[in-house]
């Protein structure tokens, strides 16, 4: 409807998003495609049938070389125990215990390839760079376009292109090489499919989509059937469902706290705001987040409250949106612990009127990722 | 006689032979919302004024609002886009229309765009 902002960063793949007929946004300081012809639904159930290929060269590519365990002092992970070739999903700690962003954390040979979210990127990569001055090389990459690949039809399509592809499991990774050119390639993603992200030099990023979207397998997708795929999937967006007022343990994701910090013989954790997050961890956290699915169709989005049955406020919408799938308005909300069991009905106020919700088990589709 | 008008915020209105005016989203704003998932109408009865909100239509992405450029009172309402909130989609400038009003005044329709200046707004978008 408007005419996108000149001064909005473009990625390399931006020439592809016009000639394939994408509606451009701002997004992070990206012009980046909301969706194409074919329209969100469309590419959303394309990707959780076939495969869809997305854009996310925003997000930021972050080398650290150096021993692998001096990022346990920023992240709450086991990193030293992260064997060559392995992902982890973890989460940057502020000293009050928030989340200042979540990031996955690539063991290859020569060092640790990460990366985190398009809008905290800056801020990730200067606290990378204070907490970790002393021991480690930190380095953004300016030269590299990331892209999602992300469905059932992932690996079928992938391999041709990419020997080796197709071997990787969840959560593993590996430098392989498409077309010549040297990729990083991960499975996995932000849609709860199997799939894999790969990070391509700008130079060939072209190229390489174009190769995959000639597969015929392979539909592209925007930025809002990113969103309601991960939505569906029960994944958080950093700075809405989790921040740096959100705890690990308040954002329902326990399991990235390391063992190693748990239990008898714990060791002592050394990341920041470690002493509230392990209280946390075993005695609760006052409130917790939750799936929301609701019961008529009006869909409830960011910022709504949600109340109990009493009319008592327990809590906000975090995300929400349609989704396509389930074919029914879905959210995430941060509510109070007493109401986050499963089964609970709440409401949520939309334009002043109340609309019931009931608290579900998350993710709202099941995850069916490459997994023994 | 049934000649439509519409608006910059892409509503059109169809003024009926009872004087009824009917009135939805045009192609054009349909395209721009993506996929409606959820129409918000009025009920039947409610005077509406012209800053209010008329209608709400949701999309996967977008919450977009329809006002009513002038008073009156709502008449009918499209019942069917409550199961098949779809329709404004498909069928924008037909079907898929939103509400049935009677104006206060018929002449808030005067200062609307024919057909012929409709498109040439769009040209400038």
């Amino acid at each position: 409807m408007t005419r996108l902002d000149p001064a909005l960063a473009r990625t390399p793949l931006f020439d592809l998003h016009l000639e394939l007929g994408a509606r451009m946004v701002g997004f992070g300081g990206y012009a980046l495609p909301v969706q194409y012809a074919g329209g969100i639904k469309h590419e959303h159930l394309a990707t959780r049938t076939g495969a869809g290929l997305f854009d996310v060269s925003h997000m930021g590519q972050i080398v650290v070389n150096g021993p692998p365990a001096a990022l346990e002092a920023l992240v709450t992970s086991d990193i030293a125990g992260l064997g060559p070739g392995r992902l982890r999903y973890s989460v940057l700690t502020s000293d009050s215990g928030g989340i200042l962003d979540d990031l996955m954390v690539l063991r290859l040979p020569e060092g640790l390839h990460v990366v985190v979210n398009a809008a905290y990127k800056t801020a990730d990569f200067a606290h990378l760079q204070r907490g970790l001055a002393t021991s480690c090389e930190v380095r953004m990459h300016h030269d590299r376009a990331l892209l999602a690949l992300q469905g059932p039809a992932a690996a079928q399509v992938l391999e041709p292109l990419c020997p080796g592809a197709a071997a990787l499991m969840f959560m593993q990774g590996a430098r392989l090489a498409i077309g010549g050119c040297d990729c990083i390639v991960t499975r996995s993603g932000y849609t709860g499919e199997d799939g894999y992200e790969i990070s391509v030099p700008a130079d060939a990023a072209i190229a390489v989509a174009r190769r995959l979207l000639a597969s015929g397998a392979v539909t592209p997708v925007g930025l809002g059937a990113r969103d309601s795929l991960r939505l569906e999937a029960g994944l958080c967006l950093s700075g809405a469902d989790i921040g740096p007022d959100i705890t690990p343990v308040e954002a329902a994701l326990e399991f990235v706290i390391a063992r190693k910090y748990l239990g008898s013989g714990a060791l002592p954790a050394p990341f920041p705001g470690a002493a509230r997050i392990l209280h946390e961890r075993a005695h609760g956290a006052r409130r917790r987040r939750v799936g929301l699915i609701v019961h008529g169709r009006v869909p409830v989005r960011a910022g709504a409250s949600v109340q109990a049955a009493d009319g008592r406020v327990v809590g906000t919408v975090t995300s929400g949106g349609f989704g396509p799938t389930l074919a029914r308005p879905l959210a995430l909300a941060m509510v109070a612990r007493e109401c986050a069991v499963p089964g609970t009905v709440l409401t949520v106020t939309v334009r002043e009127q109340a609309h019931a919700v009931e608290v579900v088990t998350l993710p709202f589709v099941p995850h069916r990722y490459h997994q023994p | 006689m049934s000649t439509v008008k519409y608006t910059r915020d892409h509503e059109w209105l169809q003024r009926a032979a009872d004087d009824t005016v009917t009135l939805g989203i045009t192609d054009y704003a349909q395209e721009q919302l993506g996929d409606i998932v959820y129409v918000e109408l009025p009920a039947v009865g409610s005077h509406i004024d012209a800053s209010a909100n008329l209608v709400v239509i949701e999309s996967v992405k977008a919450v977009g609002e329809v006002k009513l450029s002038a008073t009156g009172t709502v008449v009918a309402v499209n019942e069917r886009l409550a199961d098949v909130p779809e329709l404004v989609n498909s069928a924008a400038e037909s079907d898929g229309w939103l509400v049935r009003v009677k104006l206060d005044q018929l002449s808030a329709l005067d200062d609307l765009l024919d057909a012929a200046a409709y498109q040439a707004f769009l040209a400038t978008l």
